[in-house]
C-alpha cells in the first residue's frame, strides 16, 4: 500500500493551541499536522481534549492561544463558515440531522438561494456511489438506523468537497461491520483523493487498523505522536492513560477479549459452574413476553425474556436503539408494558406504577442520571435520600441531623468530591454525580440493580470505580443487570451475556465461552 | 480522605458566606435601582402632565404608612394577597401553573357569604365554618382544572385562566337569587347584584394597635405563610412536591404519584385562594359580596409570589409591598392626581417590582446552564 505521504506538507498546522475553562485547560500548547494522504488518530480517554481541540478546528470553540495554519496560511477560525471555506468539515458524534426531513433534504439543509430537489438526489446517488456509501435519498432520517445516519452525515460532508475532514468517535453507534464500512470509506478519501482524515477515537482496535500516525492526548496535552505502525496497543494504552490502571480494564481498554478471558479464569469457571449447578441461586429478576408497543405502532420491546440471578451480573449488549432505554424505563416504572411481565422474586411487579419497581427492590443507574437519576436543584443530601425521604424522618418531617448524617457517611463510603453535603448537585462534575446515583441506589440494599451505560461519559478511574461497585454489588447477592452498547465494557465485567436486537434477546453466551464472532453477528441481529 | 473533605468545606463555606453576602448586595442593589428609576420615571411623567411629583409621592406614602391608621388598611390588603401568594408557590414547586386565583378567590367568598349569611348558631363559629366552605369553594374550583389536567390532558395555565371568567359569571347567577347570594334585605335601596351585608357577629375580628385597626386575617395569612415555608421545606410531602416539581421522571421513578400529589398542590392553591376570599369578605370594609368584589387581589397575589421568587417567607415583605401601592395608589386618586396618571404611577412601581425577579431568573438560568455545558 503507498503509505509514505509524511513527506507532504500538512494541511492544517496547529501549534501552541491552548484553551481554559476556568481553572480548567481543555487544550494545553497542543501541536498537531493533518497532512493529505493520510488518516491521523487523535487517541485519548474521555476528557482529555480531543473533542475540544477538534472543535476548535472547525470553529465551534475560539482557542485562547496558539496558530493554525491551513495550507501553509495562518488563519484565524471563528466560526464553521469559516471552516467550511477553508475547506474543512467534520462528521459530529452525536448527528446533526432533523429527523422529520428526508436525506436530500438534509444534504442541503443550509444552503441559500433556490432549492433544486433533483440536483440534491443526484448528489446523494454520485457520492454514495463513489465511496460506498449506499443511502436513500427520499428516505426520512427517523425511518433510518445510526449507521445509515452516519452515512447521511459523511455524505453531507463530503458534497463540500472538504480538504480536511474530522470525524469524531465515528464507530460509537455503529456495529462492527458498519464500522468497518466506515473505515473502507475512510482509506477511499485519503489514498484516492488525497485528502487529510483526523480520526478521533478512545478505541485502540480502530486507531491500529484504520490510521497511518497516531496523537496521543491525555489531560489537555498531547503526550507522543506516533506512525501507527511503530507502536502497538500496550504503549498506546499506557500513553493514553498515564498511570497503572487495574489489568481488568487495561485488557477491557485494549479490547484484547482473550487476555480477559484468560484473567477471569476463575470467574469464568464460576460462571459456569453456577449456570448449570443444580443448587444455583434462582432467578430474582425475571422478564417474561416483555413488549412494549409505541402510539404509531413501533415495538421498543418485542417478546423480551430475560432472567438475571443473584450475585451475577448479566450483560446485556446490544447496539443503540435496540430497545436498551426502553426496558431501562420499564425498569424504572417510568414505562408501562403493553403486554408481559416482570417478577422480582416470583412476585409480579405493576409496570408504568409511580415507585413499583423500586419498592419491589430494583435499583436503578439510569442511562441519563439527568433524566431520572437526579435533581440537579437539589442538594447532594437530598439526592442521596430522593428514593424514600421516609427513611429521614419522623412523622412526616424531615430530620435534617439525621439527612446530613447518612449524607456525610455516604459521601465518605463512596468516595465523592463535593464541598459539603448541602451543595447543590448542579455544582458537581458527571462522574461525582453518577457516584451520588450509585451511592443512593446501593445504600437502600436492592435486590436487583440495573446499571444503564453506568459509565458513559466518565474517566477511566471512574469506570474502573464503577466496575468495582458493580463487581461487589453482585458478590454481595445482589442481581446486577448491566445494559450497555459499550462491549468491551460487557465484556469484562459480565458473568452471563445476552444479546438485544430489535426488542428481544437474540442470544445469550456464559464467561468462558465468549465468541466475538458470534457476538457481532448477533449484534448485527443474525443468529448464530 | 475525611480531613480533606472537611478541610474544603471550611474553606468552601467561607467562600460560599462571601458569595451569599455580594449576591444579597447585589440583590438589593437591582431593586433599590429599580424602583428609583421606576419612582424618577413617575416624576417626569406626573411633572409632564402638569402634576406636582411631590404631592404624588406625599400621597403615596400618607395613604400606605404614613397617615392616621393607613397601616391598618395596608396590613387588611396584605392578608389576602399573601395568602393566594403562598399557596401559588405550592403550584409552582410542584411544576403547575395555576394563574386562576382570581375565579378560586371568588369562588371562595360566594361559598363564605352563602354559609355566613343563611347558616344560624353562633357568630364565632360561624366566621369559622364559612372560611373552611371558602376553602372548599376555592379547591373545588381549582380541582375542576385538576380533572381537565389529569384525565384529558388540558394544560393547567389555560383551564384555570378560562374558570376565572366562569366564576366571575357563577357569582353573577348567585346575585341574581335571595336563596343564594342576593340581599335578603328589601329595605335596602339597592337591590342589583348586591349580597347580604354580614352581621356584627359574622365578622373577622378586629385588632387595634397604635390606632391602626386591623383585622386578625392577617395573623391568619402570617401563620399560613409560616406553615406552608414549614411544609415545602421540612416534611416529606413537601420534600416530593418539590421533586415532582423539580425532575417528574425521577418522582415517578421513587414513587411520587403524579397525579394524586399534583392534584394536592392545585387544589391546596386554590383552598388558600378560596381562603383569601373568604378573608376579604369576613375582614370587611364591605362585609357584602357584589359583583366585581375581588379586586383584582387574585391577580396580584399571582405577582407577589412572582416577585418572591417563590420563597413563602419572602412573600411576606413582596406582599406588603404590593399593599402599600393598594393604599397608596387608592389615597393617590383622591389626593387630586388625575386617575390615569395614578394607574400609570402604580403599574411603573409593579414593573420595578417584578424586573429584578426577572432578571435574577434569567441570571440564575444562565449560569445553571454555563456550569452544565461545562460539566459536558
Amino acid at each position: 500500500m503507498p503509505r509514505t505521504p509524511s513527506q507532504h506538507a500538512p494541511s492544517v498546522r496547529v501549534r501552541g493551541i491552548t484553551k481554559r475553562y476556568g481553572t480548567v485547560s481543555a487544550c494545553a500548547d497542543v501541536d498537531l499536522d493533518l497532512r493529505p494522504g493520510e488518516i491521523h488518530g487523535v487517541l485519548g480517554q474521555n476528557g482529555a481534549g480531543k473533542s475540544t481541540l477538534m472543535k476548535i478546528l472547525i470553529g465551534l470553540v475560539v482557542p485562547d492561544r496558539g496558530e493554525i495554519e491551513v495550507f501553509d496560511e495562518r488563519v484565524t477560525i471563528n466560526d464553521p463558515l469559516t471552516a467550511a471555506r477553508l475547506g474543512i468539515g467534520m462528521v459530529h458524534q452525536h448527528f446533526s440531522l432533523v429527523d422529520a426531513l428526508r436525506v436530500w433534504e438534509n444534504v442541503i439543509l443550509g444552503d441559500v438561494g433556490r432549492m433544486d430537489p433533483a440536483e440534491a438526489k443526484r448528489v446523494v446517488h454520485e457520492i454514495g456511489a463513489r465511496y460506498g456509501l449506499d443511502v436513500d435519498p427520499n428516505a426520512r432520517i427517523r425511518d433510518l438506523s445510526a449507521g445509515q445516519r452516519q452515512r447521511v452525515e459523511i455524505v453531507k460532508c463530503l458534497r463540500r468537497n472538504p480538504r480536511v475532514l474530522i470525524f469524531d468517535e465515528p464507530t460509537s453507534v455503529l456495529t462492527p461491520a458498519e464500522s468497518r464500512a466506515l473505515f473502507d470509506v475512510l482509506r477511499r478519501v485519503v489514498e484516492e483523493e488525497g485528502r487529510a482524515v483526523a480520526l478521533v477515537s478512545h478505541k485502540l482496535n480502530e486507531i491500529l487498523h484504520a490510521t497511518d500516525c497516531v496523537t496521543i492526548m491525555r489531560n489537555g496535552r498531547v503526550v507522543d505522536t506516533h506512525r501507527t505502525a511503530d507502536t502497538d496497543a500496550s504503549s498506546l494504552a499506557r500513553a493514553m492513560v498515564g498511570r497503572d490502571v487495574s489489568l481488568r480494564s487495561a485488557a477491557a481498554a485494549l479490547g484484547a477479549i482473550g487476555e480477559i478471558d484468560a484473567l477471569g479464569d476463575d470467574r469464568a469457571n464460576l460462571a459456569a459452574v453456577r449456570a448449570t449447578s443444580p443448587d444455583r441461586p434462582g432467578p430474582v429478576l425475571r422478564i417474561a413476553g416483555a413488549t412494549v408497543r409505541g402510539a404509531t405502532g413501533s415495538v421498543a420491546l418485542d417478546g423480551l425474556d430475560l432472567v438475571v440471578r443473584s450475585g451475577e451480573i448479566l450483560g446485556l449488549a446490544g447496539v443503540e436503539g435496540n430497545g436498551q432505554t426502553q426496558l431501562g424505563e420499564v425498569l424504572s416504572s417510568l414505562l408501562r408494558l403493553t403486554s408481559g411481565a416482570v417478577e422480582v422474586d416470583g412476585v409480579a411487579v405493576e409496570s408504568g406504577r409511580a415507585g413499583a419497581m423500586a419498592r419491589a427492590g430494583i435499583g436503578v443507574i439510569p442511562e441519563d442520571r439527568h433524566d431520572s437519576g437526579c435533581l440537579l436543584g437539589m442538594s447532594v443530601a437530598e439526592n442521596l435520600v430522593f428514593d424514600d425521604p421516609r427513611e429521614v424522618a419522623t412523622r412526616g418531617f424531615l430530620r435534617r441531623d439525621r439527612l446530613l448524617a447518612r449524607a456525610r457517611s455516604l459521601i465518605q463510603e463512596f468516595d465523592i468530591v463535593v464541598s459539603s453535603p448541602t451543595a447543590p448537585m448542579w455544582s458537581l462534575s458527571g462522574g461525582n454525580q453518577q457516584r451520588v446515583v450509585l451511592a443512593r441506589e446501593l445504600s437502600r440494599a436492592p435486590k436487583v440493580l440495573v446499571a444503564a451505560q453506568p459509565t458513559r461519559g466518565l474517566d477511566v478511574g471512574a469506570v474502573e470505580y464503577m466496575g468495582e461497585r458493580l463487581r461487589a454489588a453482585a458478590d454481595s447477592g445482589v442481581a446486577v443487570l448491566l445494559i450497555s452498547t459499550e462491549l468491551e465494557e460487557i465484556l469484562s465485567l459480565s458473568d452471563r451475556i445476552a444479546v438485544l436486537y430489535r426488542g428481544h434477546i437474540v442470544g445469550e453466551m456464559i464467561r468462558g465461552t465468549y465468541d466475538l464472532d458470534r457476538l457481532g453477528m448477533l449484534l448485527g441481529g443474525r443468529a448464530a | 480522605m475525611s480531613t480533606t473533605i472537611a478541610e474544603a468545606s471550611s474553606i468552601d463555606a467561607s467562600v460560599d458566606r462571601t458569595v451569599r453576602r455580594s449576591a444579597v448586595v447585589f440583590t438589593l442593589g437591582l431593586y433599590t435601582a429599580s424602583i428609583v428609576g421606576a419612582l424618577t420615571i413617575s416624576a417626569i411623567l406626573v411633572s409632564v402632565t402638569g402634576g406636582s411629583w411631590r404631592a404624588v409621592f406625599t400621597a403615596l406614602l400618607d395613604g400606605s404608612i404614613r397617615s392616621a391608621g393607613a397601616w391598618g388598611l395596608t396590613l387588611d390588603a396584605l392578608a389576602p394577597l399573601l395568602v393566594v401568594a403562598v399557596g401559588t408557590v405550592i403550584t409552582t414547586k410542584a411544576g403547575l401553573t395555576n394563574i386562576g386565583q382570581e375565579g378560586q378567590l371568588l369562588i371562595g367568598a360566594g361559598c363564605a357569604a352563602f354559609i355566613a349569611t343563611k347558616l344560624g348558631g353562633p357568630g364565632g363559629v360561624t366566621v369559622i365554618v364559612a372560611l373552611i366552605a371558602a376553602m372548599f369553594g376555592g379547591a373545588l374550583w381549582a380541582g375542576i382544572a385538576a380533572v381537565l389536567r389529569y384525565w384529558r390532558g388540558i394544560p393547567e395555565v389555560i383551564s384555570t385562566l378560562l374558570l376565572v371568567f366562569i366564576a366571575n359569571q357563577v357569582i353573577n347567577i348567585g346575585l341574581k337569587y335571595r336563596g343564594l347570594l342576593l340581599d335578603t334585605d328589601r329595605t335596602n335601596g339597592n337591590q342589583n347584584n348586591v349580597g347580604t351585608l354580614l352581621g356584627p357577629a359574622r365578622r373577622l375580628p378586629h385588632l387595634s394597635l397604635f390606632g391602626n385597626q386591623f383585622s386578625i386575617g392577617v395573623l391568619l395569612a402570617l401563620l399560613v405563610a409560616v406553615l406552608v415555608a414549614t411544609a415545602l421545606a421540612r416534611t416529606v410531602f413537601g420534600f416530593r412536591l418539590r421533586m415532582l416539581g423539580m425532575n417528574p421522571r425521577a418522582a415517578q421513578r421513587a414513587g411520587v404519584p403524579a397525579v394524586l400529589a399534583g392534584a394536592t398542590a392545585l387544589m391546596l392553591c386554590g383552598a388558600f385562594a378560596g381562603l383569601a376570599g373568604g378573608m376579604l369578605l369576613t375582614s370587611g370594609p364591605g362585609y357584602r359580596i357584589t359583583t366585581g368584589f375581588s379586586r383584582s387581589f387574585g391577580w396580584d397575589g399571582l405577582l407577589v409570589a412572582l416577585v418572591a421568587r417563590d420563597r413563602p417567607l419572602l412573600a411576606i415583605p413582596a406582599a406588603f409591598a404590593f399593599a402599600c401601592l393598594r393604599t397608596g395608589g387608592g389615597f393617590l386618586s383622591s389626593a387630586g392626581v388625575a386617575g390615569d396618571i395614578v394607574d400609570v404611577v402604580k403599574a411603573l412601581l409593579v414593573l420595578a417590582l417584578l424586573l429584578p425577579p426577572a432578571v435574577l431568573f434569567v441570571r440564575d438560568r444562565r449560569r445553571a446552564q454555563r456550569r452544565a455545558s461545562e460539566a459536558t
